[in-house]
């Protein structure tokens, strides 16, 4: 394996890492509050295809991720109306948002498109397109050389390959995805939102106790949700895909959600955990079996990695993964 | 005419319910979905063809789970429909499963294979994959300038093998020092239908030198098509003619004549002769497409070329290693 490949293979894990990293952090945010999401996978779906839909019909990608951070918003709203309001159970109530979200989209995307359940393919601006970093060499100077792209990045000296391969080129929502790392950590860690946010998730009472409002800081928490869930659905449709495609989401959301147990919900550990399962897919992707020395290992146990390894850290065998404690548990004010 | 056009999740179920009609068709697509653009979209537009040209009607169902294809086929038999057609090697043992108990049903299907002598009511209807996947590596070659070319199958079965094989074949039979990049999706059927996974190992592909690449992945396969457009190299589409999703960038696209073998069956309806039928490139079932939006793509030349190699597979002068025979294939390596 040359350097080159390796910087290939990491530029495909940032790729894939990015839909997982939004969804994780997402459910950070909301699991952090106390309030259990295994909704990511269907408000991803519904923001993908919202996205798509209106990326079409309006012609700017920008409406677009609007309406898909909207359609996922107004998911966790009913999710939130469920599980905080109502005090159900929270894990139906998000099993029951990834059922209507596959059946949703399929069926309002027939009645609008009639393409069977899938939108028209986007094209130019109904797209993001990938942001072109000073001094790396992109699309247009292939352009210029009259040359493919691989070719002239190929001859390149190494700095120049991991700056053009590996950090230009992707669309805005993928350093939007990265900034969001810190930003949840300084937000969680640094500001009085987070420490109440986090207060919320291990013991509501204190915190009702403290005359802060447990349920709007729940509902604040499955806004934010909603929002970094939107922003991965249409990162999926509009960026990485041309349009919607029936279950596009192919259960990255629950590969979130194993990610978000594996970074024992710590931003930081979250990006490291996304990293590590978008490099696993990555190299699954590039080597079909990968071969190390005599052993050649197959493709599926690949693929099943992540969960193996989230049963791991659950099992407590690495460090154990603890839950916020008031996880689950509607909250009742007591009399 | 009512066409069940709303045939799309929960509806399935009010599908199954509706009341019988005597001896109209009825479809059952597989999972990769009635609308892939693909494979089961060529099977629909082969039902809608025989619907307007006869007036007839049929009924189909889109299957959303592995559970359902015995359960399909028996509402559907018992509610007299006749014949009725599957696409989809999956559904060979529900067939054989249930074949035997309705005796005066005919059962098709497409791409499985059901022993014709314990089961005398199953038309199997085989394509030669290889044969039409060896006419457009042969394009995929003449067209390669880096002298490399990829493949991506969707669901890791014998039978995308078989696509890889043929295709691997035409590619080496006109440039023997061509490289090629074979690789699947995935091992469950949800790989026929994760168009991320597609554009990534499209993009995989690309990084490694491919400049045509072939998908015979259902919905995966848009993906890649996708991928390749973006990118400025060419794809190969195939089971219907995906010109038309990328033209300029869609070199061609590898046709399997679902539609005829769908129509034909419907068109004889309860009479239907069972046994096992192979449709190859003398019977114009598989083929590779040439139209307005891939005209400029493909030159005299390879057209030429292209044409001499079908008449001389069509002869029996070139024979295209088949991957199902053996499991094995000369040309590639797995």
């Amino acid at each position: 394996m040359d350097f080159l490949t390796l910087v290939q293979i990491l530029d495909s894990t940032l790729r894939l890492a990015t839909p997982l990293l939004l969804a994780c952090l997402a459910g950070l945010f909301s699991e952090r509050s106390g309030i259990f999401d295994i909704g990511l996978e269907g408000k991803m779906l519904i923001a993908a295809f919202a996205s798509a839909a209106f990326a079409f019909v309006s012609g700017s990608v920008w409406v677009g991720l609007l309406a898909g951070i909207v359609a996922s918003m107004l998911l966790s709203a009913v999710h939130g109306l469920a599980s905080i309001t109502f005090r159900g159970n929270q894990l139906i109530s998000g099993v029951a948002i990834n059922f209507l979200a596959a059946g949703l989209t399929v069926v309002i995307a027939q009645s609008w498109f009639a393409q069977g359940g899938r939108t028209p393919s986007l094209a130019g601006d109904a797209r993001f397109s990938g942001w072109e970093l000073p001094f790396a060499i992109g699309p247009s100077d292939a352009a210029a050389a009259g040359r493919p792209l691989s070719e002239l990045i190929a001859q390149a000296g190494p700095v120049q390959q991991v700056w053009s391969e590996l950090v230009s080129g992707h669309s805005i929502l993928v350093y939007v995805a990265l900034l969001a790392v810190p930003a949840t950590w300084w937000v969680l860690y640094r500001t009085r939102f987070g420490l109440r946010l986090r207060a919320v998730g291990e013991n509501p009472e204190a915190v009702d106790t403290a005359g802060i409002s447990v349920i709007g800081l729940r509902y604040a928490a499955v806004v934010i949700c909603g929002v970094l869930c939107g922003l991965a659905g249409a990162y999926l449709a509009t960026a990485l895909q041309a349009g919607f495609v029936k279950d596009m989401t192919a259960g990255r959301g629950y590969i979130a959600l194993a990610a978000l147990i594996f970074s024992k919900w710590r931003p930081w550990y979250a990006l490291g955990a996304c990293l590590l399962f978008g490099l696993l897919q990555a190299v699954a992707l590039r080597y079909q079996g990968l071969r190390l020395g005599e052993v050649t290992i197959p493709v599926q146990v690949m693929d099943s990695l992540p969960y193996v390894l989230t049963v791991i850290i659950l099992a407590g065998f690495v460090g154990r993964a603890i839950p916020p404690k008031a996880g689950g548990a509607p909250y009742v004010k007591e009399r | 005419m009512t066409l069940m056009r709303t045939l799309l999740g929960a509806a399935a179920a009010t599908a199954l319910s509706a009341g019988a009609a005597l001896a109209d068709p009825a479809l059952i697509y597989d999972l990769g979905g009635k609308f892939d653009k693909s494979f089961n979209e060529a099977a629909y537009n082969g039902a809608v063809r025989w619907a307007e040209e006869t007036g007839g009607e049929f009924r189909d169902i889109e299957l959303q789970s592995e559970a359902q294809r015995e359960q399909a086929l028996r509402r559907f038999a018992e509610a007299g429909f006749n014949p009725v057609v599957t696409t989809g090697f999956s559904m060979a043992t529900p067939i054989a499963e249930v074949a035997p108990d309705y005796p005066d049903t005919k059962f098709v299907t497409i791409d499985g294979f059901v022993d014709p002598e314990e089961h005398p009511n199953v038309l199997s209807v085989l394509f030669s994959e290889h044969e039409g996947s060896y006419l457009v590596g042969m394009l995929a070659a003449m067209a390669t300038e880096s002298d490399t070319v990829g493949f991506v199958g969707g669901m890791d079965i014998p039978l995308i093998r078989k696509f890889a094989c043929g295709y691997a074949q035409g590619v080496k039979a006109v440039n023997p020092d061509a490289e090629i990049i074979a690789n699947m999706t995935g091992t469950t059927p949800a790989a026929w239908n994760d168009p991320v996974k597609g554009s990534e190992l499209a993009q995989a592909q690309i990084s490694q030198g491919a400049d045509v690449i072939f998908a015979a992945a259902g919905g995966t396969g848009l993906g890649v098509l996708q991928t390749a457009a973006d990118q400025g190299v060419f794809s190969i589409g195939v089971d219907s003619n995906q010109n038309y999703l990328h033209p300029g960038s869609v070199l061609t696209s590898m046709l399997k004549r679902v539609d005829v073998a769908v129509y034909n069956a419907m068109e004889a309806g309860a009479d239907l002769e069972t046994g096992v039928q192979v449709l190859g490139l003398a019977e114009d079932g598989v083929g590779y497409a040439v139209d307005e939006h891939n005209a400029e793509l493909i030159s005299e030349q390879m057209t030429g070329a292209v044409e001499d190699a079908k008449q001389a597979i069509i002869d029996g002068e070139i024979t295209v290693h088949d991957y199902s025979t053996d499991d094995s294939c000369p040309a590639l390596t797995f």
